[in-house]
């Protein structure tokens, strides 16, 4: 798999760049008429905070080899524990976050025991059946106390501070915008470490690493609790922008499109990630346009259903661009070079 | 965006030029003289995806009102987005629609948790989200929402009626209900304990025996039925969406329980559940009603039924002529389609709202016979009113008067 | 003690539903080596398939019979035409693609035949056995429609060369493959006779909770928890596995957690078992070598 970019000595100018611009979108907002310019924004946030969720998945199947359906779970986790801190605790949004890193990163590391004793196919199945479970548990009269049942937790929209003159849909973009590159930067070093190539080996070839003396169990639950914390985070994030949580948002499809934002961007790749978060939000929009073409067009009695569309792309990625968006990018640049070295060489 | 503006601007010089009979109307964004713009958000996927047929035959009401020519000249542009029953989704999608589409309102947008997410927003924006599609109590609050209005008698209130019939019609009721673990379940169950609870001097404190829940992830309800039976119970209360109606009902024929029974209006379909359930299963249960039953032949003859027959066969035709998201599409789409009629020229949101909220006995086509809508600047619940009615043979029977919100 | 007997009663008839669905999973990790998560979606297609032949007029067995052979052909295509390219490829890419049959039958089937539920006709009388509620002709059926199968596919992976071929193809490929087994031939093999399986198992479902298009959704994963019980890898103990978390979730639903903890309960039981007894109660402990 392509691991090639982690080798590389330190972050690429491209890469921050590429952060940079994305920091500038948001002014845009200053000498833009549009009245549409913070949905964009709204837009922004949905799509970071996707990317981050992506972020958190691809280090566990991507770079640790391990199969999760269930990170919805971990997603509503960190959401209803913002939503419980802010609604109950009094807390400001932005102290929920760390909160809910860490109570996810928990949970990620009692699940990742059981799933320590699963592969490929079981894990699969484990976490498919915690993602078809959560939305009723989140509905546990025991608990409905804090979680509002089934009619969820509404939350204010939180108001930047005064001083940055920005409307709130910047300031939340620049707060996820925030997130997310400190969560790059932190999986970015971490994959890069000794950790980091000893959760590589143990994808690769787990029998070869523990011979070496890699603590696999170790590994595997580490690698397990912060997938599930970054994840959490993201939840964290969603119901601050979005300002309310509730059951019904937390489904199997949750799971389904992260791992679809997953499968598009790139397994094991970090830029992938943001690929995939683009893709989930862009996708889900357009899955319905591409449905009124198809009946346009084919003159269809019947509307095509997004997730009809949605199965027939992840299948036609398989076949085609196994390694994703950003895998394809990457082979394609790889091609070019080759044939340029050869091309001089001869 | 800047090729919607762009439409906007060129659809506005055509109207100039073509038609300035109309000129001189007033207009919020999504409304020109040409086009009223509306929103929507639906489960087109996912887990509710059998609602999406509401969306379906609001679309094919605007059709048919377009090809007779609009409404005062204005064709309908009408964008029904799928937010596949997601809360986040929807806010999106709702955004997408106010402050990039720039539609006129939102219309009918689905789902209790969905309109939840979006309310707040809608009226911060001052954008009408109107008839919501959902039975929670709550939309009716225009002291605190007065953008947000409901449609469709609040499961509440037929929790309510209900409990009234139960106390007046049964001796020492003990009640079992059965009740789907969502937001419907809570609010009909809600809405009828009350109204249990208010009556404890007559029928007793302890009159509710047993609730039992589901998932509609579960297979079957057939362990809950065997535990409502086990109870001892000798009337019960059946809140469950048709699949599970349907079980329920089978369920409790072939173990021999024979209760008192109330089924909820969300299920009251002939065709969907009691021809399922096996009808001489469901001889005598008790259901609340608003809209004709399309599946009961009683109605053939109505005058609305063969105009809402015309219109199925002609703009609804993939439609499941069974579900009765084709009679409330049709009905709450015939309702709007009032609303701007009268709204005339003066297409501003705040006139949508005002003449949503000033409907004085509008009489609905597939409303059962003497139900009317009525609102004010204080009520925002349309339809108030419903009448009991039994299963008898093949078909629902209307008995007693209308039941209406206030004498419940 | 009658209220128990009930439960008991109705769990086994969910528990032969659930039985069925496993067979089903067993069938494609034994000839495939692979966990379907599609196999209920096909299973509930297959369903629609039938309903569609009845409500043209074809006769109810006509109907099955076609049904059971339009599902193996369909299964096969399937393994074929969709799975056949990704034969190689790591287990992400063939969960990813479960999942995607998976939206893909689920989207298809209610664009066709919407969301309203179907009445399924079933062969069985629902009249009731001994008159006091316990047992009717129509669960007896499925329980034994359900053991039938399960003898006919235990009879033919232990007795005949076909079968052992196909096992053989699962667990070791490659020397299947020496020995003259065409291997992919028996892997698309498997994934028919699953979804023949499914069929049956559908049709068996489907008078009971009646035709929807997400109909297999919670039986799917009640499928799997019986599955795992039993030992994934084997016929007699999945068919026992269903049997078991069937009785268990009413059991436990009615006395213990209550109603609104089952998806929870069989969390509890996947997680549990696959912790405890990987294997299930009736599988062998397969030991990896190195």
């Amino acid at each position: 798999m392509t691991t090639s970019w982690a080798m590389k000595r330190g972050v690429g100018v491209t890469s921050i760049l590429f952060w940079i611009v994305l920091a500038l979108l948001p002014l845009i907002g200053f000498v833009s008429e549009s009245s549409s310019f913070d949905y964009y924004m709204f837009m922004g946030q949905s799509m970071l905070i996707y990317a981050i969720a992506v972020l958190g998945l691809n280090l566990l199947i991507g770079f640790n080899g391990q199969i999760s359906l269930g990170h919805s779970a971990f997603f509503a986790l960190g959401a209803y524990t913002a939503a419980i801190l802010m609604n109950f605790g009094g807390w400001p949004y932005w102290a929920t976050l760390p909160i809910a890193a860490v109570v996810c990163f928990a949970a990620g590391l009692l699940f990742g025991f059981p799933a320590l004793k699963l592969e490929g196919h079981y894990l699969a199945l484990a976490t498919f059946t915690l993602a078809i479970a959560v939305p009723q548990l989140l509905k546990y009269k025991a608990i409905a106390g804090w979680t509002g049942g089934v009619g969820g937790v509404l939350l204010d929209k939180p108001d930047p501070p005064e001083w940055t003159r920005l409307s709130p849909d910047q300031w939340l973009y620049y707060v996820c915008l925030a997130a997310a590159i400190l969560l790059f930067w932190v999986v970015f070093n971490l994959l890069r470490s000794r950790n980091g190539r000893a959760l590589m080996a143990v994808r690769d070839h787990s029998m070869a690493a523990s011979t070496m003396g890699i603590d696999l169990a170790r590994y595997k639950t580490i690698a397990f609790g912060i997938s599930a914390g970054i994840t959490g985070v993201a939840g964290g994030l969603s119901a601050i922008t979005v300002a309310y949580v509730a059951p019904d948002s937390f489904t199997l499809q949750l799971s389904i499109s992260f791992l679809v934002g997953l499968v598009v961007g790139g397994i094991a790749s970090l830029p992938g990630c943001l690929v995939g978060g683009v893709f989930i939000v862009l996708v889900q929009n357009s899955a319905q346009s591409i449905s009124d073409w198809m009946k346009a067009t084919f003159a269809l009695r019947y509307d095509v259903p997004a997730w009809a569309i949605y199965g027939v792309l992840l299948l036609l990625l398989m076949y085609f661009l196994p390694a994703g968006i950003a895998g394809g990018f990457a082979q394609a640049r790889t091609w070019w070079t080759m044939r340029g070295r050869r091309g001089r060489q001869q | 965006m800047t090729r919607l503006t762009r439409r906007t601007v060129l659809s506005g010089a055509a109207t100039l030029l073509a038609a300035p009979a109309i000129a001189g109307g007033k207009y919020s964004p999504g409304a020109s003289d040409t086009e009223i713009k509306i929103g929507q958000t639906m489960p087109y996927s996912g887990n509710a995806s059998a609602y999406g047929a509401n969306g379906r035959a609001h679309a094919a009401y605007f059709r048919m009102i377009n090809e007779q020519g609009g409404i005062n000249g204005r064709k309908i542009n009408f964008i029904s987005l799928d937010d596949g029953y997601s809360p986040p989704k929807t806010v999106e999608l709702a955004r997408q629609l106010v402050e990039r589409d720039q539609v006129l309102f939102l219309f009918a947008p689905l789902g209790t948790q969905c309109n939840t997410a979006i309310q707040k927003y809608m009226n911060q924006k001052k954008v009408p989200q109107l008839f919501v599609a959902t039975g929670a109590s709550k939309w009716g609050d225009p002291a605190h929402f007065p953008w947000t209005m409901g449609w469709q008698p609040d499961y509440r209130t037929e929790g309510m009626i209900y409990a009234k019939h139960i106390k007046q019609t049964v001796k020492n009721p003990k009640i079992a209900i059965l009740r789907q673990n969502d937001d419907m379940g809570n609010d009909y169950v809600g809405g009828f304990r009350e109204q249990i609870a208010a009556f404890k001097d007559t029928i007793g404190a302890d009159a509710i025996v047993i609730e039992a829940t589901y998932e509609v992830t579960d297979p079957t309800v057939d362990s809950q039925i065997l535990q409502l039976k086990n109870s001892g119970a000798n009337v019960f209360y059946n809140v469950t969406t048709p699949k599970f109606a349907a079980q329920a009902i089978k369920k409790a024929a072939e173990i021999g329980w024979k209760p008192a029974q109330y089924l909820v209006n969300v299920s009251a379909s002939v065709g969907a559940v009691l021809r399922p359930a096996g009808l001489e299963n469901a001889q005598g249960i008790i259901t609340a009603q608003y809209i004709k039953d399309v599946t009961d032949p009683h109605w053939a003859d109505a005058a609305d039924f063969k105009e809402w027959k015309a219109w199925m066969d002609k703009y609804n035709s993939t439609a499941n002529p069974s579900e009765s998201a084709n009679v409330t599409g049709y009905a709450v789409a015939f309702t709007v389609a009032q609303v701007l009629k009268r709204c005339g020229d003066d297409l501003t949101r705040e006139n949508v709202m005002r003449q949503a909220a000033s409907m004085h006995d509008l009489e609905v086509p597939m409303l059962l016979p003497g139900i009317k809508l009525n609102t004010s600047a204080t009520d925002f619940y349309p339809i108030e009113s419903v009448r009991l009615s039994h299963v008898e043979g093949e078909h629902w029977t209307l008995f007693g008067d209308l039941v209406s919100r206030d004498a419940a | 003690m009658e209220f128990f007997l009930q439960q008991f009663a109705a769990g086994l008839t969910s528990g032969a539903i659930y039985a069925c669905v496993a067979l089903g999973l067993v069938m494609i990790y034994v000839s495939t080596d692979h966990i379907n998560f599609a196999q209920g979606e096909m299973a509930m297609f297959a369903t629609y398939l039938a309903w569609a032949m009845i409500d043209a007029g074809l006769p109810y067995w006509v109907a099955f019979g076609l049904t059971v052979l339009v599902a193996f052909a369909g299964g096969f295509a399937i393994q074929r035409v969709i799975l056949k390219p990704l034969e190689r490829a790591p287990v992400l890419a063939l969960v990813v693609s479960f999942i995607a049959l998976l939206s893909i039958f689920n989207a298809v089937a209610g664009m066709i035949w919407s969301y309203t539920i179907k009445q399924f006709p079933s062969p069985f009388p629902s009249r009731d056995l001994f008159g006091n509620g316990l047992v009717s002709v129509q669960q007896l059926g499925v329980v034994g429609v359900t053991l039938v199968m399960l003898g006919l596919l235990t009879a033919f992976f232990r007795f005949t060369t076909l079968g052992l071929a196909m096992r053989a193809a699962a667990q070791n490929a490659d020397s299947a493959r020496l020995m003259g087994v065409r291997v992919s031939w028996m892997l698309a093999l498997g994934w028919g006779l699953a979804a023949a399986i499914g069929a049956i198992a559908g049709m068996l479902v489907a008078p009971i909770v009646f035709l929807d298009p997400n109909m297999m959704t919670g039986i799917l994963v009640y499928g799997f928890a019986g599955a795992l019980v039993g030992g994934i890898g084997n016929p007699m103990g999945a068919v026992a596995g269903g049997f078991i978390v069937g009785v268990l979730e009413n059991l436990v639903g009615s006395y213990v957690i209550g109603n609104e903890l089952k998806l929870t309960f069989a969390l509890i039981i996947v997680i549990g078992v696959l912790l405890l007894k990987p294997a299930g109660l009736f599988g062998r402990v397969i030991v990896k070598r190195v």
